[in-house]
């Protein structure tokens, strides 16, 4: 067992120095050749061992990483469903499920085997190849995206050297699911849906992709990896506080993330009261739950980025101990960010469609631009992450958020209501 | 016959705007309270016209009233505004009682108790409809826990309710001459306590909460977005359109039946009538969602003060029904407004001196009210129109009858 751990240790991952994507397959190989050599191999017969076929067994190993890692990412939004029913009853003076199992955990199991069961409905009047694609695009791409996140210093899947970039690219794909969705329901509540998260997501990738910009010129790599090996020495050392920019751009990320995952106050694309369920109303059954899952799967995506990019991802508070870091350090920041989120979304109510668009273009646009400038400069100035730079770029993120305190009331209720066209 | 059309047209217009679309918003809809349909022209989210279309929870009330006599008339006015029942049967009791009136030698008086406990129950009742308004208002909007809130509140309203007369929703309670006995509370007696000190234990744990829910969403800055200046109706408006009651005085009309013609014993109390006023720091105007939502939310208060101040002086003592043989009104029409909570019921009765009407009309303020909605809506987005429709606080019920 302890070899296998100090194997697990020590990945054989070279970072690629070309741009293309260096898919690290070999090293893959080498890993699970490694893996039953000197792991499988002393522990058969001889006799067995002798005939053993390394090469079968090194993918068939491979294929069972890639089980393991298929088959417990579905299992995360059962629990975040579960979570999110829980919390949203504790907001509003409920007990949440309860009936099914201690507690009601099985509850989000319950569910899924009652989706299974449904009627897999497709209009006839619809595009029946592009209904029956739309839900497999969103739930392949929200996991995909998992593929890129270092959850810890040994448990990731592939240490791309363009790891941000690839997230950024995948998670744009699931527009083009929802369009399909939206477009081959043939309902027309399920098209303004599409539209609506088209112009959403599309809209808002721009101010994401601005504020991870400032963590690549900070970090000078695209490589997750990398971002969080440079937020190794504790809690200042942490992206979001190492300029006063970065902890605006982590703002603008989070706040860009809910509306690329369409959650509360940005859940116009779904907007239940509104446009009855959006792009997904048409959807039954097995299909449904796709959809269902991959939200939940993209939530929990967006925040374990943001806590890669910003948090220190799988690195602790101090340097050199283990608080909040590794594995379950990172589970708990991201499942925090997470928190957050459905705390959002059971406080705030929603957004029209051109406020949210105001909102992005008028606002955060502009100042995800500005940070960029602002990283520069600051980027000149301290070349070096130093005690200096970090204490004033504290100083300055704690005078801020007095004075945000102080103004933003009032000066948030004095803007002026856009008029209707 | 479309490839001869298709050969013919080979001039390509420049169209600058996109194509409409019609899409049908109900009847079954989360957000048209109950069974509006809307038939909405779009252009992309621009609502061209918004046209409402009526009648699917139409139950001929007006009609069935001509073969009833007048209190079994009671429980269908129940379903009309199934929200405030109670005003709804007061409001019809109030016209037969007036109706009844006008004959010298069959004169009687409704119990000071009666009138008491109707006030009480009927301004309770207020506040349950204001909290269904202001929970699904904010559910409309987008933020779904005001709407548990308002429910859990209402709750322990409904259960006195249930208390007086046994029913939830649908009540029953308010009689010709005074009020159901069905559950009997006999003056000063221990029941009668428990019952005001369970009202006050209520009041003063909801009282604060108005306060609490005006944090949760009235002065919410995306709540104040989404409905400051959005569906101004001006005070000419709101009168032409025959908007009456929190919809009127959110469009700054200072008027209130239970104050300037006070019907009952409300003349005995001290509230004020709240009435909409701009708030530039959330950047409201009178007349918009926002100050329409907002008189609700006022009104609860000033129902608690009511409820209060029948609290200090505590119910007299005596019957709850007045001495009536037969509900035998003489022959001629009355018609009489009162102030439910959405605004001015009205009942018209034209009586031949037999004990079913001739012809009952109600005049309801959700119907007036909606339709002012096409004039509201034109060149607003769909989510406007969904605000719009939970400002003007329909009942379907009401609506159709």
């Amino acid at each position: 067992m302890s070899d296998f751990r100090a194997m697990l240790a020590s990945p054989h991952f070279n970072v690629s120095e070309s741009f293309f994507p260096n898919i690290n397959l070999q090293d893959g190989l080498n890993w699970a050749e490694e893996f039953i050599q000197n792991v499988v191999l002393p522990r058969l017969p001889e006799a067995v061992a002798s005939h053993f076929p390394v090469e079968l067994g090194t993918v068939l190993v491979m294929f069972a990483c890639a089980g393991i890692f298929v088959g417990v990412f579905p299992l995360l939004p059962l629990v975040l469903v579960l979570a999110e029913r829980k919390v949203s009853a504790r907001f509003q003076n409920r007990t949440g499920p309860m009936r099914v199992g201690p507690w009601g955990v099985l509850q989000t199991l319950a569910d899924g085997v009652k989706l299974l069961f449904k009627e897999d409905y497709i209009p006839p009047q619809g595009d029946r190849f592009l209904f029956l694609l739309a839900p497999y695009v969103i739930f392949a791409c929200s996991f995909a995206v998992f593929a890129a996140i270092p959850f810890s210093q040994s448990i990731l899947v592939s240490d791309f050297n363009i790891g941000i970039f690839y997230i950024m690219a995948i998670s744009s794909v699931i527009v083009m699911g929802v369009i399909m969705a939206g477009w081959s329901s043939n309902s027309k509540w399920s098209l303004l849906g599409s539209l609506r998260s088209a112009a959403q997501i599309v809209s808002y990738e721009i101010p994401l992709g601005l504020s991870i910009l400032t963590i690549v010129m900070l970090v000078e790599s695209l490589s997750m990896s990398e971002i969080v090996a440079s937020q190794s020495n504790g809690i200042f050392s942490w992206l979001i506080f190492r300029t006063p920019f970065t902890f605006i751009a982590f703002f603008i990320f989070f706040i860009s993330s809910i509306a690329e995952v369409n959650r509360t106050p940005f859940d116009l694309p779904e907007a239940e009261s509104e446009i009855v369920a959006g792009f997904h109303t048409e959807y039954s059954g097995m299909r449904f739950a796709l959809f269902f899952i991959a939200e939940y799967a993209n939530m929990f995506a967006v925040s374990a980025i943001a806590v890669t990019l910003f948090l220190g991802g799988w690195e602790g508070v101090l340097p050199g101990y283990d608080i909040l870091g590794g594995f379950p350090g990172f589970v708990i920041k991201s499942l925090g960010l997470v928190f957050l989120m459905m705390w959002l979304r059971w406080t705030l109510p929603r957004l029209r469609v051109d406020q949210l668009m105001n909102l992005c273009w008028k606002y955060f646009i502009p100042i995800a631009f500005f940070n960029i400038l602002g990283t520069g400069i600051w980027g000149l100035i301290f070349p070096e992450d130093t005690l200096i730079s970090t204490s004033i770029s504290c100083a300055i993120i704690y005078i801020g958020l007095i004075a945000a305190y102080k103004v933003a009331g009032r000066t948030l209720a004095q803007r002026p209501a856009p008029q209707p066209s | 016959m479309e490839t001869t059309q298709q050969t013919e047209s080979k001039i390509i217009e420049l169209k600058p705007f996109a194509d409409e679309m019609v899409v049908n918003m109900g009847p079954q809809h989360p957000s048209t309270h109950g069974v509006l349909r809307l038939e909405l022209k779009l252009d992309g989210e621009v609502v061209r016209e918004a046209i409402p279309h009526i009648g699917y929870l139409h139950r001929c009330f007006e009609k069935h009233s001509e073969n009833l006599s007048y209190p079994q008339i009671i429980p269908f006015t129940d379903r009309m505004d199934y929200v405030a029942a109670m005003n709804q049967n007061w409001g019809f009791c109030l016209a037969v009682e007036k109706l009844m009136e006008t004959d010298e030698s069959r004169n009687f008086e409704v119990p000071e108790r009666a009138e008491y406990l109707r006030v009480l129950i009927c301004e309770l009742n207020r506040i349950a409809s204001h909290l269904l308004s202001f929970g699904t208002y904010g559910m409309d909007i987008g933020a779904f826990t005001p709407f548990l809130y308002a429910f859990r509140d209402r709750e322990r309203l409904l259960l006195l309710f249930e208390k007086v007369c046994g029913a939830r929703l649908t009540y029953n309670y308010i009689r010709i001459g005074g009020v159901s006995e069905i559950i009997p509370m006999e003056p000063g007696s221990i029941a009668e306590q428990n019952f005001l000190d369970e009202i006050e234990a209520f009041l003063d744990y909801f009282e604060p909460l108005i306060d609490e829910y005006n944090d949760l969403l009235t002065k919410n800055s995306i709540f104040a977005e989404r409905t400051t200046r959005v569906a101004v109706m001006s005070a000419e408006m709101a009168l032409s359109y025959g908007a009456t009651g929190p919809n009127l005085r959110g469009s700054g009309v200072d008027w209130d039946l239970r104050r300037d013609e006070p019907y009952s014993i409300y003349d005995r109390f001290d509230f004020d009538v709240p009435v909409a006023v701009d708030v530039p720091e959330l950047g409201s105007v009178v007349g918009d969602c926002w100050s329409r939502y907002k008189i609700r939310m006022d009104e609860m208060k000033e129902s608690v003060r009511i409820v209060r101040q029948i609290l200090a002086e505590g119910l007299p003592s005596g019957p709850v029904m007045a001495d009536l043989k037969a509900v035998r009104p003489p022959q001629g029409e009355i018609y009489f407004r009162s102030e439910a909570p959405r605004g001015e019921l009205g009942f018209y009765i034209v009586s031949d001196g037999t004990p079913k009407p001739v012809r009952l009309k109600g005049r309801s303020p959700c119907f007036s009210a909606l339709s002012a909605l096409q004039e509201l809506s034109r060149g607003l987005m769909v989510a406007d129109i969904i605000a719009i429709i939970g400002s003007i606080d329909i009942v379907m019920g009401e609506v159709d009858r």
